[in-house]
């Protein structure tokens, strides 16, 4: 079988002419058409694009015109990613027919890099959840056992990959939304340092926390992808115009000596001692490949969750306010402006936007700003200064991704706090700007669990190294779902 | 005014002016006025979902040159912020502003009413986007089954000038108001036309009893668009406001709106009710930070101000009147300075500059920036008078001639034959002709009657159609009668 494949492997069947890139993107979509009925990853499909643009690459491998790292290889992009013609939905009601008239930089880029777009698939309604459960258009399944949540908000994305319905996906993280799910679903994940990826044509949940990042199933695969889609964009002021190296230079087996720092407050209550034991077990892997590990502390960690929710709030209240019916997506029927644009609210967001929206609201408050908003940046800075310090001694550090598996269904989308208190160990990731990466690192009663490495800004480098020695020195990543609930072979290093 | 007897009146002024650069201010659509409904657009400035701004350096350019106009102290580290709330013409229901880090702070400006001069604090100036415009199915809002929303002007660049509460007279604040469009309009970074809206004034006014220091509750009337409008705005709020605290009410602090129909100001929020904007810096830009170097080189840029102008030319011996009127404009000043490099006499100048060429531009509605007569030339025609080639009765229609036909006065003066006759060798025959002609005359001014002198200049005149140099005919005839 072709598809399940990783990118590097399809490059090259595709170089030797094993196989064609209509072949690939063929089996891609029966693939689609197999198992998404059970898995619900995809929110779009688009066949006859993304054939139509295999033949083109065929034709190119025919002419033996030489092929890029990605061309010819089928993918999926989450649906906050703008992508021209094709309708971009944000998991929204709100957003439900809305076919955006250009692309987001990333859709330009990864179209240049000739990759094959299959689809547009699902998420938390405009990012908001970790768990997939928020979308409009329902539910996707974890292809581990279905009765759970694949994560989120990248749920689509990561069980796209996962399932092998697509060989890589795009997703974005904003206090985990890439990590969470790739740990949830045994695939890889990467948050970029902010500023690396643009987000232009993201549509923004929260502007000053939002990086879009790739889901592979390698490291390599997501070194390559990275380099595809990272560097400079005019069109984001806030992306940064730095030397961007070629990622698949650190994929080098060798980690000696390279200092490794556990962060003692993620281990905190409210983790899986099966999950903390799985990491201990990845932690021994690495000291045995030489790596230098010892324990450190991120002071602030406890003020995290309620700094993030005040400030990815805040923004969300603002980016979310041109949702009003005058100009695009839905509009509900009124007697007036007003009451148009508060039914149209009413009617075309789901709870937890509302829900998110009105905290921002009253978190940017005139009486209120100083005591919420203000205090919560002034904790962002705490937590940057506690990663810059434990970057003074440690080349990266290293945490679970999550400080569970994967939950079932309504296990915690009844109660909110609880949901976001699972995000402990990945947003302080996003308040420091700096990258992480999620790696398979075993299975705790059949469920994937993930290993996170943090570095320093732009060291993205760094963490592929890491993950790119610790995926070469363990079977993980070569585990598949079987779409049963079992997990087919045995657990072994 | 009868207010003025019991109370004085504390005025400021929100200005908000359009920044004419070519492109807005967060993204490459044209800033260009008119064209068809929503044809000026793009993903960003329609606040479509991904799209993001990117800050035109060259909006932060003019902000610059307008902030040292001003006086003002240009920020080396400013921000933007986003003021939220819901309206149809913004297309993000927030507006991408500055505000508690505005790029301009401080600042001043000179005004003179009635002779009497009097600097106006400037408190601060900051860059912000403008909104769209509602187009109504109606005459108004409320007559309208329908509006549609034209997003051309949605992004276009504002600068918002905050003076202080300087102002005590209307008088002050139309002189205000006039001086800083004059400023706006030399440094060239607002073409400041009022009826297309580029520039729009908030009125904050309050009243105090006479000789009080505690300012008194204030009103803000919003958007006026026109002097006349500011002028009867404030008169009606002064007015209104006496009365209340006439009859020992009080006075509502609240945001009101000039009904230009029926010449009154209506409330339109209170304090209670006045909007929490929600002010957080932008997530979208980074931080703007403007070195030494980049305000140097705008300073650089600044051309000489209106005040500093006028001073020069009456140092050069015009009057303050003459200096006022030409340095009005800066197009004009331009003109009478390239003028005075070519021709060094500046009231004579001045004299034809705001005589006949003013009236030429103005019977044929020409601004002097397409002037058919260039500076140099008018600068000729003068040189020719001087040299005695040119009276001074015939210049004027050689300028007219000028206006017409953008001929230098030395090619109409040779195509007409109108130089004056100063050549002693063709006087002598015409003066020996008319002395033949009229011995009476000539008997006459032996005689003692001086008057005879001038009926014979005139028949000289009369021969020579006019173009004989008075002067030296003058003498010839003296020394020939003698």
């Amino acid at each position: 079988m072709m598809i399940g494949q990783s990118v590097s492997e399809l490059h090259e069947r595709l170089v030797r002419k094993d196989v064609s890139s209509v072949e690939l993107t063929k089996a891609y979509i029966d693939r689609i058409h197999s198992v998404d009925p059970t898995l619900k990853a995809y929110l779009t499909v688009i066949e006859d694009q993304a054939i139509s643009q295999a033949a083109e690459v065929d034709r190119k491998i025919a002419n033996n015109d030489g092929l890029s790292a990605l061309e010819g290889i089928p993918m999926a992009l989450k649906d906050n990613l703008c992508t021209e013609g094709i309708r971009t939905s944000c998991a929204s009601k709100m957003l439900e027919n809305f076919i955006p008239p250009y692309n987001a930089t990333v859709t330009d880029r990864l179209r240049g890099a000739g990759t094959i777009l299959l689809g547009k698939v699902n998420m938390d309604e405009f990012a908001m959840g970790s768990s997939t459960e928020n979308s409009y258009f329902g539910k996707t399944r974890n292809p581990w056992d279905l009765g759970r949540v694949p994560g989120g908000s990248s749920g689509g994305a990561a069980v796209a990959v996962a399932a092998d319905e697509a060989a890589f996906a795009l997703g974005s993280d904003t206090g985990g939304s890439v990590r969470q799910p790739a740990a949830f679903c045994g695939v890889v994940g990467l948050k970029p340092t902010y500023g690396a990826v643009s987000r232009y044509g993201l549509i923004a949940f929260a502007s000053s926390l939002d990086q879009i990042g790739p889901l592979t199933k390698t490291v390599r695969d997501n070194a390559l992808v990275l380099n595809a889609i990272a560097g400079y964009d005019p069109r984001d002021s806030t992306s940064v115009a730095y030397d961007k190296p070629d990622y698949t230079k650190f994929l080098v087996n060798d980690i000696k000596g390279l200092k490794i720092g556990i962060p003692r407050e993620y281990y905190g209550a409210g983790i899986d001692p099966d999950v903390a034991k799985g990491i201990q077990t990845g932690i021994q892997t690495l000291i045995d490949l030489g790596a230098e590990v010892s324990e450190c502390s991120l002071p602030h960690t406890e003020y995290a969750i309620p700094a993030y929710y005040l400030i990815a709030t805040a923004e969300a209240s603002s980016n979310l306010a041109r949702y009003d019916g005058v100009r695009y997506g839905l509009r509900a029927e009124a007697e007036d402006v007003l009451g148009m644009f508060k039914k149209t609210r009413a009617e075309g967001f789901g709870q937890e936007v509302k829900r998110r929206i009105m905290l921002g609201t009253y978190a940017l408050s005139s009486g209120y700003y100083d005591a919420y908003y203000l205090k919560a940046q002034k904790v962002r800075t705490l937590i940057k200064q506690d990663f810059d310090k434990a970057f003074e001694t440690f080349d990266v550090l290293l945490s679970p991704t999550a400080p569970t598996t994967a939950f079932k269904f309504g296990e915690k989308s009844a109660d909110p706090l609880t949901m976001y208190l699972s995000d402990i160990t990945t947003v302080p990731i996003n308040l420091a700007g700096i990258p992480a990466i999620s790696v398979p690192a075993g299975f705790v009663k059949g469920m994937p669990i993930g290993m996170q490495l943090m570095g320093k800004a732009f060291d993205e480098g760094t963490l592929y190294r890491v993950a790119y020695t610790f995926e070469q020195n363990t079977q993980y990543h070569t585990l598949k779902p079987s779409l049963s609930g079992e997990v087919l072979a045995s657990v072994s290093r | 005014m009868s207010v003025a007897d019991k109370y004085e009146m504390v005025c400021g002024l929100e200005v908000h002016v359009e920044l004419q650069t070519k492109t807005k201010i967060f993204c490459g659509c044209t800033t260009e006025f008119g064209g068809d409904q929503n044809t000026h657009v793009c993903p960003v400035c329609l606040g479509m979902p991904g799209a993001l701004p990117v800050l035109n350096r060259e909006v932060v350019n003019y902000a610059i040159k307008a902030g040292l106009a001003l006086e003002s102290e240009i920020a080396e580290f400013s921000k933007f912020d986003r003021k939220n709330y819901f309206y149809p013409d913004l297309s993000k229901n927030y507006q991408t502003s500055q505000f508690d880090l505005p790029i301009c702070i401080g600042g001043r400006l000179e005004i003179e009413v009635d002779g009497e001069k009097k600097w106006i604090g400037i408190t601060r100036a900051h860059m912000e986007e403008d909104a769209g415009k509602l187009v109504h199915s109606g005459e108004t809002i409320s007559t309208s089954n329908e509006s549609s929303v034209d997003y051309n002007r949605a992004g276009v660049p504002l600068l918002e000038i905050v003076s202080e509460p300087d102002l005590s007279s209307i008088p002050e604040v139309l002189a205000y108001l006039e001086k800083l469009v004059q400023i706006l309009e030399y440094i060239e970074v607002s073409d400041c036309r009022l009826e297309q809206g580029s520039i729009r004034f908030d009125v904050n006014v309050s009243l105090r009893p006479l000789g009080t220091e505690t300012l008194g509750t204030r009103t803000e009337t919003k958007n006026l668009n026109s002097y006349s409008s500011v002028r009867r705005c404030m008169e009606f709020e002064i007015a209104r406001q006496a009365r209340k605290l006439k009859a020992g009410e009080k006075v509502v602090q609240e945001t009101r709106t000039w009904d230009e129909g029926q010449g009154i100001t209506l409330s339109l929020r209170s304090k209670e009710e006045a909007h929490d904007y929600r002010y957080f810096p932008e997530p979208d830009l980074p931080p703007l930070v403007i070195d030494r170097e980049w305000m140097e080189r705008i300073r650089k840029t600044l051309p000489e101000l209106p005040t500093v102008r006028r001073a020069r030319l009456q140092a050069l011996g015009l009057p303050a009147y003459d200096a006022a009127v030409i340095t009005q404009a800066r197009e004009m000043a331009d003109f009478f300075d390239e003028a005075l490099t070519y021709y060094g006499d500046a009231k004579t100048l001045a004299n034809w500059v705001m005589g006949d060429v003013t009236r030429l531009l103005n019977t044929n509605q020409c601004s002097v920036l397409n002037s058919p007569i260039s500076a140099k030339q008018l600068a000729e025609l003068l040189e020719l008078i001087n040299k005695g080639t040119l009276s001074g009765k015939i210049a004027k229609s050689v300028l007219e001639e000028m206006y017409s036909t953008s001929k230098d006065a030395s090619a109409i003066v040779k195509e007409k034959g109108l130089a004056q006759i100063s050549d002693e060798g063709a006087l002598h025959g015409i003066i020996d002709t008319v002395i033949s002609a009229n011995p009476q005359s000539v008997e006459d001014y032996k005689a003692g009657k001086d008057k005879a002198i001038g009926f014979l200049v005139g028949q000289i005149m009369k021969a020579t159609r006019g173009q004989a140099n008075p002067g030296l005919v003058n003498q010839l005839l003296k020394e020939k009668l003698a």
